[in-house]
């Protein structure tokens, strides 16, 4: 190959990995956005993901479908659980108490999944075989194109529901304004737990598309859940499109950086991305800087 | 002593102080008043350093302030007190007002840390001159309590006597009396006058009238953003473009 | 007035005499451990007990400190105590240069921005094999010496380490109890009060973060020699987290607090050794657990149960 060729195939695969990164960020930004919370157990979910599909294909050996319902309901409950008894408790939701309650339950759950499945790394089968696809000098495989397929529809949908349902109207209102919101009688905390509903089934999706790409075992949240808040960083923590392209552009930029300088500093690329986003622009490349009101 | 130009400020497309000019006197006790929303608190903002205006200049004794931090600001003997108290809640009432000592202590922090002589010396000074401060607010007898522990009023008395031991030129009050009771905004009223007794320039934002009337050699009156009048407190009361507007408001 | 020098004469009594019950066994080397993570722990503590700023990064500094020193003194054969305080200066000159953008971050983006430092720097102990010899470590660090006597067993040094760490406890209590601690607390407070009283929060809180990257980086230099030996591992976000729990256990911003903290936390898994692979779970619900139930951590947590339990007695904190 070329070095064309060979930036388009960066360019495509970067753009699958992007994709994932930006349904990762989505999940920060949902829950961010109706709570102020940074949650540091996103990546978890993620984890989980894929972790219990491997273990419904390889264990119990459900069909392909129900593994991946499986999975995302089971995240979910964590999801919810982890709300109820990590998040609604705290007495004094400072930033700092919140970050490190968070940090805990990620280091928890990863803990449990480790109990469970053990330290190895697992693969998981794609979705529709590994037949690589031609496209003129670069190839895809079909994962790519779930990922892709999956990944716009999880935006669409989530696009429909935060624009024309009454709980996604309510729960950008409490984003907006959760004092207001609970006056006009929208009940905040329910919203809050909807967030995390909502985020760990995004990240249990993100985590069972990539896992037949990257395999999967109990830590890979950590890396995943980071980039992906770097992606949400990048798009100035919008539950919309600035995180999609976020994602994108950080996915694009690591297989670039990992292809043409070195593949070792591949992970580095997002953290200096990310420190630089933070210092320069924290309110991330797409908005404005609004002049601040103390 | 401290003169206001032509300060505007813009938030977003909202015009919050068009072109307010004043200047402040040298010892006099000077109220700033005016409907909600009529920009005081804003000022006090951009004078105390905490915004930056979108335009005007504010200078202190001739020398050009404007875009000062609160940090440099103290250290030239400005100093304010916040409408919600903003005090130090895990340290005590005594702690409180040494740090009101910050800008009046040099010690950096090898010195702190291997406590040499000055050091020792400088932290006795600190607590002295804090417990006198205490004293002179009268709130000495509460030095070690919490001050997150503190009642309302007494967190009031603890701000100033904490903003005091900087021995400021000038002390910024915005909105002293705000939930205290009759009897101590008496009180307070008292501590005002002695505090400009002792040679520093008071400037109150304060919606409670009777104070503002009673203590202030004079008065400015924002509305809307605009300066609507300066005087002193007769002449103010008399004023029918004042008049109008607090009647307008209901 | 009177309680603080008994308290740190006692604890420089008790830090003495242990080797004469531990020497021997295994938990004289456990002690080291905990004398180095006391000095990292009395380190995060200035920054995030007393300033409130969070640090998921520590553990970088701490392996920076390691890595300087095991590199220089084995591969250059520069004397080791020159090289613990040119790594210190080093680490936090670069702590403080970088410190500027970092701590104008407040809250999540601070916890973030740290996490992506420490990871920055973890990645290139992993990936500058050449210079720091990659995930499979670094070793030959030569022990320690003075004159004839070198560091080179467990109750040697348990003296050199804990030394370091009784100075940098006097000198944080000493600190904690000026008007630059004071201001630090206030900037924990209320930031914009701190600054109308002329605390420059911004220089003072990237000086902190110096300072406590100056004694990470020493701890990570007596690490180095003490092991002989570093590898990644060691100083991952991981690493950074337990750090954290430690301070928080101990209790925010109380020095001795830390050495609870990091003591508790060092000698646990030590006892739990049938749970060795639970760690990580038991670090997790710590943290929850503290968080929640104990806020003020050990140091606060103990009185305020023991006040419970003995109603009657008079609380002498």
């Amino acid at each position: 190959m070329n070095l064309s060729d060979q930036i388009i195939q960066f360019l495509l695969s970067g753009f699958a990995t992007g994709a994932i990164y930006a349904l990762i960020g989505l999940g920060f930004s949902i829950i961010y956005n109706s709570t102020g919370i940074i949650n540091f157990a996103q990546g978890e979910f993620v984890m989980l993901g894929g972790m219990v599909t491997m273990f419904f294909l390889t264990s119990l050996h459900l069909p392909l479908p129900a593994a991946l319902v499986g999975a995302v309901a089971i995240t979910t409950v964590v999801g919810v659980l982890f709300e109820r008894l990590a998040i609604r408790p705290i007495r004094k939701p400072t930033p700092l108490n919140l970050v490190i309650i968070t940090i805990g339950g990620s280091i928890l759950i990863r803990g449990l999944a480790m109990l469970v499945w053990g330290k190895d790394t697992h693969a998981i089968p794609g979705f529709s075989g590994e037949e690589p696809i031609q496209l003129g000098n670069a190839s895809l495989l079909p994962q790519h194109l779930w990922i892709f397929g999956i990944t716009t529809l999880v935006i669409i949908v989530s696009k429909v529901f935060f624009n024309y349902t009454i709980s996604g109207k309510a729960m950008r209102a409490c984003a907006f304004n959760p004092r207001a919101a609970s006056l006009i009688g929208i009940d905040v905390r329910r919203m809050v737990l909807f967030s995390f509903i909502i985020s760990s089934a995004m990240g249990s999706m993100a985590g069972f598309i990539i896992a037949p790409l990257t395999m999967t075992s109990y830590d890979v949240g950590i890396m995943l859940g980071l980039k992906g808040f770097c992606a949400a960083i990048i798009g100035g923590m919008s539950s919309g499109l600035g995180t999609v392209f976020g994602g994108i552009i950080l996915g694009i930029l690591e297989s670039l950086g990992a292809g043409l300088i070195s593949s070792g500093y591949k992970d580095a690329v997002a953290f200096v991305i990310l420190l630089l986003i933070l210092f320069i622009r924290p309110q991330g490349i797409f908005k404005r800087a609004d002049s601040e009101r103390v | 002593m401290l003169a206001i130009r032509g300060i505007t400020q813009v938030f977003g497309g909202l015009t919050a102080l068009d072109d307010v000019t004043f200047t402040i006197n040298r010892n006099d006790i000077t109220g700033v008043i005016g409907p909600n929303g009529a920009g005081k608190t804003t000022l006090f903002n951009i004078i105390s350093g905490i915004y930056t205006p979108t335009a005007g200049t504010i200078s202190l004794d001739d020398r050009n302030i404007t875009r000062l931090p609160p940090e440099k600001l103290a250290t030239r003997g400005m100093v304010r007190t916040f409408q919600n108290i903003e005090l130090f809640g895990q340290m005590t009432v005594l702690e409180n007002v040494m740090v009101g000592l910050h800008t009046k202590s040099r010690c950096g922090i090898v010195s702190c840390a291997f406590k040499f002589p000055w050091q020792i010396s400088e932290e006795r000074r600190i607590r002295d001159s804090a417990q006198v401060w205490l004293q002179f607010c009268g709130i000495e007898e509460l030095a070690g309590t919490t001050a997150a522990n503190l009642p309302f009023g007494k967190g009031r008395l603890l701000e100033i006597a904490r903003a005091l031991a900087q021995e400021p030129q000038i002390i910024f009050m915005d909105e002293p009396a705000a939930g205290l009771n009759g009897r101590e905004t008496l009180e307070l009223a008292l501590l005002i006058r002695k505090i400009r007794d002792r040679g520093i320039t008071v400037v109150l934002v304060e919606h409670d009238m009777e104070l503002v009337m009673d203590v202030c050699d004079r008065i400015l009156v924002l509305n809307l953003g605009r300066k609507l009048a300066e005087g002193t407190p007769r002449e103010i009361q008399e004023n029918p473009a004042v008049i109008a507007a607090y009647l307008g408001e209901g | 007035m009177k309680r603080e020098p008994v308290k740190y004469a006692l604890l420089v009594a008790v830090a003495l005499l242990a080797p004469l019950y531990f020497s021997g066994g295994y938990l004289m080397n456990v002690l080291v451990f905990v004398g180095i993570n006391t000095l990292l722990v009395v380190a995060l503590n200035l920054l995030l007990g007393f300033a409130g700023q969070i640090s998921l990064g520590h553990a970088g500094f701490f392996g920076l400190g390691a890595y300087i020193s095991a590199i220089l003194t084995a591969t250059h054969q520069v004397n080791p105590w020159l090289v613990m305080l040119i790594a210190a200066l080093a680490v936090s000159a670069l702590a403080f240069l970088i410190g500027f953008p970092v701590l104008k971050l407040k809250g999540h983006y601070l916890a973030m921005a740290t996490l992506g430092l420490g990871i920055i720097i973890y990645i290139f102990f992993n990936e500058a094999v050449d210079i720091t010899g990659g995930p499979s470590g670094f070793s030959g660090v030569p022990n320690l010496s003075i004159g004839a006597l070198v560091f080179d067993d467990d109750v040697k040094n348990y003296y050199l380490v804990w030394s370091f760490t009784l100075v940098v406890i006097l000198l944080a209590v000493n600190l904690s109890r000026s008007r630059i601690g004071r201001a630090l607390r206030a900037i924990h407070d209320s930031e914009v009060a701190a600054r109308v009283m002329g605390v420059n929060v911004r220089l003072l809180k990237v000086q902190i973060f110096a300072l406590s990257a100056f004694i990470s980086a020493l701890a990570g230099s007596l690490y180095a020699h003490v092991m002989t030996f570093v590898a990644p591992a060691s100083f991952g976000f991981h690493f950074s987290v337990e750090l954290v729990t430690m301070v928080i256990i101990g209790g925010l911003g109380s020095v001795y607090g830390s050495l609870l903290g990091a003591a508790l936390l060092t000698l646990l898994p030590e006892m739990l050794r049938a749970f060795q692979d639970y760690d990580i779970i038991i670090y997790g619900l710590i943290l929850i657990l503290a968080t929640m139930f104990m806020p003020g951590g050990l140091v606060r947590g103990i009185p305020a149960v023991l006040a419970a339990i003995l109603p009657k007695k008079q609380e002498r904190g």
